[in-house]
């Protein structure tokens, strides 16, 4: 079974469920290493995403993703409005008047989405960003093959490994990296926000 | 001068304050000069707006295009979203330069009726160090064609930084190359950042040396401007 629109619409209210069901814990790991304010930004962010999806759900995925994408970068406020914004803008793209979903586009839209953070947030693999958790999802969704739950299952297990790798790790950009070696011994807020989206997004899935 | 068009200064910080203050002190240096402030978020706290970003281009923009300043990375985030969202991104310029510096250099610079590039480079130029001036150059006054004369600061600070724009902007209008001296230093005259790195007090003399076109109009209006005391 594809994936259409109204799944998609789905899965970003779940997104935003999560969201808000762990605003503390993302301003906990902000406050650690950040300005604590990731927590907050996401939940208002997703807040008003749901509510555009409320008054007008679009009818294509592509249209779903490119009103996340607008939502965020106007609402969010902080690194994450740019960030996710133009992941979601650039895996909107990716998925151009598709209907329906599959793995492969699903895989697309997701290299898609690192590219535009790369391109706009100028981290890498190491630097201890949401990079961390998404370029390993990027490599899971593009070997896993089968359903678009399968896809993006594997795309959340990698992304909740890569999370867990930025505990040790030292930050080279954000503001934790004004920290140095302190910004070691937490999670990425960024990371761990990625890695939450993309469980909610291959949770609603498995479900469809 | 309104007549020119200028290029105009977008400061994007996350905190209002900071972004009004730094465009309150650019702005004193070039009173023709668009600077439009925008910092917070829409409920007014810390964060970047970006509807308010893309406002603010589009505000600080007579036609000549508009340099950006940022103070931290999702700032510079959202003003490089705001300007790829524009019709014409080659109108805007983000620029990483230090903000305070950057913002009084790239004011000056677009006062002076300086071409976008120009401002931009001259904001990216703008050093938190103190700016550098030329010691070792052999003494301009050698050079055939050159007009200079001695002039005394007779107002109580010197060179700092009102009197030291005013002395670029005077200077900017003319065809002529102008190297002010103070003691063993030399600092282009061009560049506001370079004069008040020279620290040249009140009551000191300068040595002014300028070629070019215009070069005697160059010196005879850092004259006037010192005997009337920078307007102080």
């Amino acid at each position: 079974m594809g994936c259409t629109a109204a799944d998609v619409v789905a899965a970003v209210r779940a997104a935003a469920a999560v969201v808000q069901e762990h605003r503390d814990e993302l301003v906990r790991l902000d406050q650690a290493i950040g300005d604590a304010d990731h927590g907050e930004n996401m939940k208002r962010g997703f807040t008003a995403v749901v509510s555009r999806l409320d008054a007008e759900p679009p009818d294509t995925p592509a249209k779903v993703l490119k009103l996340v994408a607008t939502t965020l970068i106007s609402t969010v406020g902080g690194a994450a409005g740019p960030l996710y914004g133009t992941a979601f803008l650039r895996a909107s793209s990716a998925l151009g008047d598709a209907a329906e979903l599959d793995s492969a586009l699903v895989a697309r839209a997701l290299q898609a989405a690192l590219d535009g953070v790369i391109a706009r947030g100028k981290a890498a693999v190491g630097d201890k960003t949401m990079v961390d958790a998404l370029t390993p999802a990027v490599t899971a969704a593009a070997s896993a093959d089968g359903s678009v739950a399968a896809t993006l299952s594997a795309a959340a297990d990698a992304a909740a490994e890569g999370a867990s790798s930025t505990v040790p790790m030292v930050a080279r950009k954000g503001r934790a990296s004004y920290l140095g070696e302190r910004s070691a011994g937490h999670m990425d807020p960024g990371a761990r926000s990625t890695a939450l989206l993309l469980r909610a997004l291959a949770d609603t899935a498995a479900k469809a | 001068m309104t007549d020119t068009t200028r290029v105009g200064l977008v400061v994007v910080s996350h905190s209002d304050m900071l972004a009004n203050g730094v465009a309150e002190l650019a702005a004193q240096m070039a009173p023709d000069v668009t600077v439009q402030p925008v910092g917070g978020t829409e409920e007014g706290g810390l964060g970047t707006d970006y509807g308010a970003v893309v406002e603010a281009l589009a505000d600080a923009d007579s036609g000549a295009g508009v340099v950006v300043l940022y103070d931290l990375g999702s700032a510079k985030m959202t003003a490089e979203m705001a300007v790829e969202s524009a019709d014409d991104p080659s109108r805007y310029a983000v620029v990483d330069a230090p903000l305070v510096e950057g913002a009084v250099a790239a004011a000056v610079a677009a006062q002076g009726g300086a071409s976008l590039a120009d401002v931009a480079a001259t904001a990216e130029g703008a050093s938190s160090e103190t700016p550098a001036a030329t010691p070792n150059r052999p003494a301009l006054h050698l050079v055939q064609g050159a007009v200079s004369a001695e002039v005394q600061l007779t107002n109580e600070v010197g060179l700092h930084a009102r009197p030291a724009a005013l002395l670029a902007r005077t200077v900017a209008e003319l065809d002529a190359d102008v190297t002010v001296r103070y003691g063993t230093e030399e600092a282009n005259a061009a560049s506001v950042l370079a004069l008040m790195g020279l620290s040249a007090p009140g009551g000191k003399s300068i040595t002014v040396v300028a070629t070019g076109k215009d070069a005697e109009e160059a010196v005879r209006r850092i004259e006037e401007l010192a005997e009337r005391g920078f307007d102080d």
